[in-house]
C-alpha cells in the first residue's frame, strides 16, 4: 500500500510538473509568437514603443530577455522557494513559496488572491458535492429498485429536466424566488464561515442548490444504470438466497458495488470544479477561484491566469490521487 | 387459525405430505414478445435423504424451478402459480418475509458459477458468516468460528488463514467449496445445487459431487441436483426428472430412467451422451433441431417438432393433443408420450438400446 501511494504520488508530481511547463510555455511564448512582448501581459499597459530604451529596460527587468529555460527556472523556483518581487523602484515585496508572482494590474500577490478566493470556492463545492452525491444516489437507487415505476419515472423525468437547465438559468430563478419574491433569504452576501456561520450558510444555500441540482441529475442517472446492472448480478441472487433482508441486499451488496464507478466520477468532478465554478460564482457574486480566473482573463492579467491554472491542475491531480487510493481500499481486486 | 382446518402436513386426500412437494408449478414471464412459459405444470415429490436430479437442455426451466422453490421470483414480474410445500409450509402464496426466513436456514442453494455468485468486495469468510448471522443469534466471533469450521469441513486447507481472502484469490474449485459451505452453514434440510460443477474442471467436478454427497449423508437433507450431465445423475441421484420445454416429460428412479427409459426425448439424451464402456468408433447421435420457443410452445406434445417417432402414433395426435404425464410400468415412473407403453418398451429394446 505504501509503495502504491508513493508511486502514485510521484506520478502526480510528474503530471503537475508537465502542467507547469505547458502553461508556462503557453503563456510566455504565445505572446512572442504573435509578435507582442509578454511584458504587455505581465504589467499591463506599457507607455513606451517596443524599440525604445525604456521598453528594453522593462524586458530586461522582468527577465523576458533571458533564455527560455532560465525564465522557466525563475518561475519554478519562485513556486518552490519563494522570491522577492521588485519593480526596481519601490521596496521589494517578499513573496514566500509557493510564489505565483505579482499582479501589477490588481496590485496584489497572486498567491494572496488565490488564497482569499479558495475558501469561497471550497465552501461552494463541498456543500454542493454533499447535496448532489446524497440526492443523486438516493434518487438513482430508488429509481433502480423498480424500473418503470412511478418513482422511477418522476425521478428520471425531473433529472432529465435538471440536466437540461443551465446554472445561469436555475441560479437567477432561485434568486428571484427565494431572495426577491418570498424574501426568505434577504441578504446573500458572502461571509467567511469563521466570522459569521449563519450568514455563510445563508449565502451558500442557493449556490449549493443550483450547482447540486445539475450534478445530482447526472449522478441519479449514473447510479440508476449502475444499480440496475448490479441488482441483476449473480451475487445479489446469492445474497437473497442466504435469506438476507431486502435492505441488506440493496445497500450492503447492491449499492456497495454500484457506487464504485461513482467514486471515480465524483473525484474527477470535484477536482475539476475547484477552479471552474465560474458561472455559479458569477451568478451569485461569490469571489471564488472561478470568479478570479474569469476576471483575470478579461483583464489579460497573465500572472493570475498562470497561478489559477496551476492551482486548478494541482486540485485535479490531487483528487485523482485520492480516487486511486480510495479505489484500492474499496475494491480488493485492485492490487496495490 | 381455526382448529377444524386440516394440518398443513396432511393433504386433502388424507395422505401425508412429502418433505418437498411441488404441485402444478407454473412460472410465466410476461414480455414484450409474449408470455414466456418457463415452467408449465411441474409436479414432483422429494423426501429427506433423497437426491433428485433434474435434467434437461438449457432453457428447459430447470433453474427457474429452483428459483421458484426458493421464492426468488417474488418481487420480479414472474407470474408463479401452483403449490410448493416444504415441510408443511406453502411457499408460492407466502410473503417475501416468510420465505426469507426459510432461505438459508431451511433451504440452501449452490449456484453454477461460483465466481460471479460471490460478492467481489467482501472476503469469502465474511460472506459465509453473514449467512450464519442472519438466521442464528450469535456473536460475530462465534459466527466467524463457525464459518472457519465449515470451511475446514468442505476441505479448504488453512481455513483460518483463508477466511479473509477474497473470492478472486480462490481457485474455481475452492470457490465452489466456499459456496457449499455458505449454503450449508445453517444445516438446511433442502439443498438445491444448480449445475454446481458446470463451471469447474473435470477433475474438480468429481470432488465437488463427492462433497455434496458426503454432506447430504451427514445432514440427511433432501437434495435437488440440477444438471445437464447424465453421468453426474447416474452417479449421484436416487430419482430423476427430465424436463423439456418447461414440462416434465419423464420421471422415475435413476435405474429406471437409465435402463428402461420410455420417452423419446430421454432416449435422445442417452444417445447423445458419450460413454466409456462402449465402442469408441460409434458416433454420438444428437437430437436434431433446437429446443422449442417458450413463447410459442408447440401444440400437442412439446417434443413433437424434434421427435423421430411421431409416425408411430395414429393420426396427428402428437401435434394436436397434449399428452398427459402417465404412470409407467413401475410406480413412480411417469412418462408424457402418446406412443402406447408396450410399443415404447419394444422400441427401446429393439431400436434404441442396442445402438447406445
Amino acid at each position: 500500500m505504501v509503495r502504491f501511494i508513493i508511486l502514485r504520488l510521484l506520478g502526480a508530481l510528474f503530471v503537475v510538473w508537465i502542467v507547469s511547463v505547458v502553461t508556462f510555455l503557453l503563456f510566455q511564448v504565445v505572446p512572442t509568437l504573435t509578435d507582442t512582448s509578454p511584458v504587455y501581459y505581465y504589467i499591463g499597459k506599457v507607455p513606451f514603443p517596443p524599440d525604445s530604451i525604456q521598453f528594453k529596460a522593462l524586458v530586461h527587468r522582468f527577465g523576458f530577455d533571458l533564455p527560455l529555460y532560465a525564465q522557466y527556472w525563475h518561475f519554478l523556483s519562485g513556486i518552490l522557494f519563494g522570491q522577492n518581487i521588485t519593480d526596481g523602484v519601490s521596496t521589494p515585496i517578499s513573496c514566500p513559496a509557493p510564489c505565483f508572482g505579482y499582479s501589477f494590474r490588481q496590485n496584489e500577490l497572486v498567491g494572496t488572491m488565490i488564497l482569499n478566493a479558495t475558501p469561497v470556492s471550497i465552501s461552494l463545492l463541498v456543500g454542493a458535492a454533499i447535496l448532489w452525491l446524497v440526492g443523486g444516489v438516493a434518487v438513482g437507487t430508488l429509481s433502480a429498485l423498480k424500473p418503470g415505476s412511478f418513482v422511477d419515472r418522476v425521478g428520471m423525468t425531473s433529472s432529465l429536466a435538471a440536466v437540461s437547465l443551465p446554472i445561469f438559468f436555475t441560479g437567477p430563478v432561485l434568486l428571484l424566488i427565494f431572495e426577491y419574491t418570498l424574501g426568505w433569504l434577504p441578504d446573500t452576501s458572502y461571509a467567511p464561515i469563521s466570522e459569521d456561520p449563519a450568514q455563510w450558510l445563508r449565502s451558500m444555500i442557493l449556490p449549493w442548490l443550483s450547482l447540486a441540482f445539475l450534478f445530482a441529475a447526472l449522478y441519479a442517472r449514473i447510479t440508476r444504470s449502475n444499480m440496475i446492472e448490479t441488482m441483476g448480478e449473480d451475487y445479489i441472487r446469492t445474497a437473497r438466497a442466504k435469506g438476507l433482508a431486502r435492505r441488506t441486499v440493496v445497500v450492503k451488496h447492491g449499492l456497495r458495488a454500484a457506487l464504485t464507478p461513482i467514486v471515480t466520477i465524483f473525484g474527477i468532478d470535484v477536482g475539476t470544479l475547484i477552479g471552474s465554478t465560474i458561472i455559479t460564482e458569477t451568478v451569485f457574486n461569490l469571489r471564488g477561484i472561478g470568479y478570479l480566473s474569469i476576471k483575470s482573463i478579461q483583464q489579460q492579467d497573465l500572472p493570475v491566469i498562470l497561478g489559477v491554472t496551476i492551482v486548478a491542475a494541482v486540485a485535479l491531480v490531487v483528487a485523482n490521487l485520492i480516487v486511486d487510493i480510495l479505489y484500492a481500499v474499496i475494491d480488493p481486486r485492485v492490487t496495490v | 387459525m381455526s382448529s377444524t382446518l386440516p394440518s398443513p402436513a396432511i393433504r386433502a386426500d388424507g395422505r401425508k405430505r412429502a418433505f418437498l412437494e411441488v404441485n402444478d408449478l407454473r412460472v410465466h414471464f410476461p414480455t414484450a414478445d409474449g408470455l414466456v412459459k418457463s415452467v408449465d405444470g411441474l409436479s414432483f415429490d422429494l423426501e429427506r435423504g433423497e437426491i433428485l436430479g433434474i435434467v434437461g437442455e438449457s432453457g428447459s426451466g430447470k433453474s427457474v424451478t429452483s428459483l421458484a422453490i426458493l421464492g426468488l421470483h417474488k418481487g420480479s414480474n414472474a407470474k408463479v402459480t401452483g403449490e410448493i410445500w416444504l415441510d408443511g409450509r406453502e411457499i408460492v402464496g407466502a410473503t417475501e418475509d416468510e420465505v426469507r426466513e426459510l432461505r438459508g436456514s431451511e433451504m440452501g442453494m449452490i449456484f453454477q458459477d461460483p465466481l460471479s455468485s460471490l460478492h467481489p468486495f467482501y472476503s469469502v469468510g465474511t460472506q459465509i458468516s453473514e449467512a450464519y448471522l442472519v438466521h442464528t443469534k450469535v456473536s460475530k466471533k462465534d459466527a466467524k468460528a463457525e464459518a472457519i469450521r465449515m470451511l475446514e469441513k468442505v476441505g479448504i486447507p488453512n481455513a483460518p488463514g483463508r477466511y479473509n481472502d477474497y473470492p478472486h484469490q480462490f481457485s474455481g474449485g475452492m470457490r465452489q467449496r466456499a459456496m457449499i459451505a455458505m449454503a450449508l452453514i445453517c444445516k438446511p434440510r433442502l439443498l438445491i445445487a444448480d449445475e454446481p460443477t458446470t463451471a469447474l474442471d473435470v477433475t474438480v467436478q468429481a470432488q465437488i459431487l463427492e462433497l455434496i454427497k458426503e454432506l447430504h449423508d451427514e445432514l440427511n437433507s433432501a437434495v435437488i441436483l440440477i444438471t445437464h450431465d447424465l453421468g453426474v445423475v447416474a452417479e449421484t441421484c436416487d430419482k430423476v426428472l427430465v424436463m423439456y420445454g418447461g414440462q416434465c416429460v419423464e420421471k422415475g428412479r435413476v435405474d429406471e430412467l437409465f435402463y428402461e427409459p420410455e420417452m423419446p426425448y430421454t432416449w435422445g439424451l442417452l444417445r447423445s451422451m458419450p460413454r466409456m464402456d462402449r465402442d469408441r468408433q460409434t458416433r454420438l447421435t444428437p437430437i436434431p433441431g433446437s429446443p422449442p420457443s417458450l413463447i410459442n410452445v408447440p401444440s400437442g406434445c412439446v417434443f413433437n417438432t424434434r421427435c423421430p417417432f411421431t409416425d408411430r402414433v395414429d393420426g396427428d395426435k402428437c401435434r394436436t393433443e397434449h399428452p398427459n404425464l402417465e404412470l409407467g410400468v413401475t410406480p413412480g415412473h411417469a412418462v408424457r408420450c402418446h406412443i402406447p407403453a408396450a410399443q415404447r418398451q419394444e422400441i427401446w429394446l429393439t431400436e434404441i438400446s442396442p445402438s447406445l
